[in-house]
């Protein structure tokens, strides 16, 4: 179905264009809700209790 | 950083406090970020807990308003890294970690194109996934990416579009199988999502 165009036959058509960067976008949104669904998950009480005592300790020493 | 710290000015309780809340705001991406970079789930705590105390006890070399999340992240990644070069030799299957790590999910009712996202990511060298990941999932710009991975700014594009360009092809070629369906299923359905969210905006 491609006609011979030498000009544009190198260059991607608009609607490939479209289509790229839809698939961009797509991914894009995918690792980004991969990323925040361990950003939103709860943070274990494990590290605000180790910050909470490095203070304490800073505090004392000085 | 241990000699930065003599030389400069005692730090108030106040400056302590305001970076121990800022900090404090930083630990879920700490924990996503190093969740994409090693073993699992309790590995990623693990390193999340020790670069969040790193970052506490240099906190006289930081400068307050200049990007804490940069610098926190920094300080992971190459906790990261020099953890793994210490023991290089008990795990030299790096690909294979990244690989468990990726693929770990712990809600089984993940959505399918994530899980192969994940299974796309872990087949990306690792420098690549790491320039995707913090351009395209962390929202940092690519200078702030460059710093955090000390290389250059071009560096971090040309890894951005290749890693863009291999997890394309990955996805779309099916180069990975899961049971009763080919890859291409998952940019698919990948696809048909980003359609939906678009329509929303």
């Amino acid at each position: 179905m491609i006609e011979q165009r030498s000009t544009e036959d190198r260059r991607p058509t608009s609607a490939a264009l479209d289509e790229a960067r839809l698939r961009q976008q797509a991914i894009g949104v995918r690792l980004r809700q991969m990323f925040d669904e361990v950003v939103n998950e709860s943070v274990p009480d494990e590290f605000l209790e180790i910050l909470r005592q490095a203070d304490k300790r800073t505090a004392e020493n000085g | 950083m241990a000699g930065a710290r003599e030389n400069s000015p005692p730090r108030s309780p106040a400056e302590d406090e305001a970076f121990k809340r800022e900090l404090v705001q930083l630990i879920p991406h700490l924990r996503a970020f190093a969740r994409t970079l090693c073993g699992d789930a309790a590995a990623a705590d693990d390193l999340a807990q020790d670069a969040m105390m790193k970052a506490w006890d240099a906190r006289a070399s930081f400068q307050m308003g200049t990007n804490m999340k940069a610098w926190t992240f920094m300080i992971l990644r190459n906790q990261f890294y020099s953890e793994k070069r210490r023991s290089w030799r008990q795990s030299q299957l790096d690909q294979e970690a990244a690989e468990r790590t990726l693929v770990a999910v712990d809600d089984p009712e993940a959505p399918v194109a994530l899980d192969e996202l994940r299974q796309g990511l872990a087949m990306l060298p690792a420098e690549q996934r790491e320039a995707l990941i913090l351009v395209g999932a962390g929202g940092f710009a690519y200078e702030e990416a460059a710093e955090i991975c000390g290389c250059a700014v071009g560096t971090v594009k040309s890894r951005v579009s290749r890693a863009r360009k291999a997890l394309h092809s990955i996805l779309d070629d099916g180069a990975y199988e899961r049971d009763g369906g080919a890859a291409g299923d998952a940019m698919r359905s990948i696809l048909a999502d980003a359609e939906r969210l678009s329509t929303v905006r």
